[in-house]
């Protein structure tokens, strides 16, 4: 393989950098709070974050997604989820905390020594742009004949996937009917007893 | 009358939303966006409703049992495409078969159009299926609570 590609440090690179920066912290930051309405808004925050990672990767479609997805819905249905259990999450006190650590670095580490084989950030020559994307980039004009190749991946070339996909959510939906809905032990009227944490906590 | 500025914001949001979710929907073969991404935003619309003027007054709008229809026949619209397709004695989803004489792959745009917009009525119904039965099991939300 020739491979005389080698990646430079433009201010695109150094955008993703800071991104990948933010993300870590939002990401260190939920693991330290106990405050459930904060961890449900910085899950929006990082997906949020995550998107302009994905718009700048020239990601567009899954940006959006994500976009749509990860920081509106999620954030809801987060919140919707909040509500039915305490405002505070309990403190953990575990002395399993050194060997979880020893597990995190050896699996970390594992993963680092991983990436020294992966193709450089941007490579031409990765595989991944090498092989059947790039067949599907020269194919799809002829082929498929739709502008945008990415729906034409999704919904044409690879529109089983997609039919599993839809199924996948509708079960979702109906799952979420027959745990919570109609045919529940509530019968899908509202709770109410009083909300589970005490309202000190919220303050 | 509580969160005044809420209310206006939702009302004069409301319409543009479904319409950029309408964009999104059959725009989507020539931008980014697509079925899921337009069946979330429509979502997104009346969730907003529910969080200002409280999910009763959106389940009024737009009743639990018309979602569930809505899920039904966007999979089966996805589904149905095809089954369609193999009538016409193509593959499952070989959208070519719906218009084989065209030169300019009409099968395929009808194809794409069809399943995206089942993609998007499934979405779009399950997401706030989903909304209003997690919303729906707890009384008014105690401002002191947050």
């Amino acid at each position: 393989m020739n491979n005389d590609f080698v990646p430079t440090l433009t201010p695109i690179v150094l955008l993703d950098l800071s991104l990948l920066t933010m993300l870590i912290f939002v990401a260190f930051t939920m693991l330290k709070s106990r405050h459930l309405f904060a961890v449900a808004m910085l899950s929006g925050i990082y997906s949020l974050l995550s998107a302009a990672f994905f718009v700048s990767l020239d990601a567009v479609d899954v940006a959006f997604t994500e976009a749509a997805v990860g920081a509106g819905i999620s954030s809801v249905l987060m919140l919707g989820a909040m509500l039915l259990t305490s405002r505070r999450e309990k403190p953990v006190i575990s002395n399993r905390a050194p060997v979880a650590l020893a597990v995190v670095f050896a699996v970390g580490s594992v993963l680092f020594y991983a990436t020294i084989d992966m193709p450089a950030f941007g490579d031409p020559n990765a595989p991944a742009n090498v092989s059947i994307g790039q067949e599907y980039v020269e194919r799809t004009p002829d082929e498929i004949a739709v502008p945008n190749i990415v729906t034409a991946v999704l919904a044409s070339y690879r529109g089983f996937d997609t039919l599993g996909e839809t199924m996948v959510i509708f079960t979702a939906g109906v799952a979420v009917m027959l745990l919570l809905g109609a045919g529940s032990v509530r019968g899908g009227k509202p709770v109410d007893d009083v909300p589970v944490g005490d309202p000190k906590d919220g303050e | 009358m509580e969160h005044l500025i809420l209310r206006v914001t939702t009302k004069i949001l409301f319409a543009p939303i479904l319409l950029f979710a309408l964009y999104v929907q059959f725009h989507g073969d020539y931008g980014p966006g697509g079925g899921f991404q337009a069946g979330v935003i429509f979502s997104v619309a009346f969730i907003l409703h529910a969080l200002c003027f409280g999910l009763d007054a959106t389940k009024r709008a737009l009743p639990q049992n018309f979602l569930v229809v809505g899920m039904v026949v966007g999979f089966m619209l996805y589904a149905g495409t095809g089954v369609a397709t193999m009538i016409l004695g193509g593959n499952l989803l070989g959208y070519d078969a719906l218009a084989p004489a065209s030169t300019h792959h009409a099968g395929q745009h009808l194809g794409i159009l069809l399943v995206e917009f089942g993609v998007g009525m499934a979405v779009a119904s399950t997401m706030l299926t989903i909304f209003y039965h997690f919303a729906g099991r707890e009384p008014e939300i105690d401002p002191k609570h947050w």
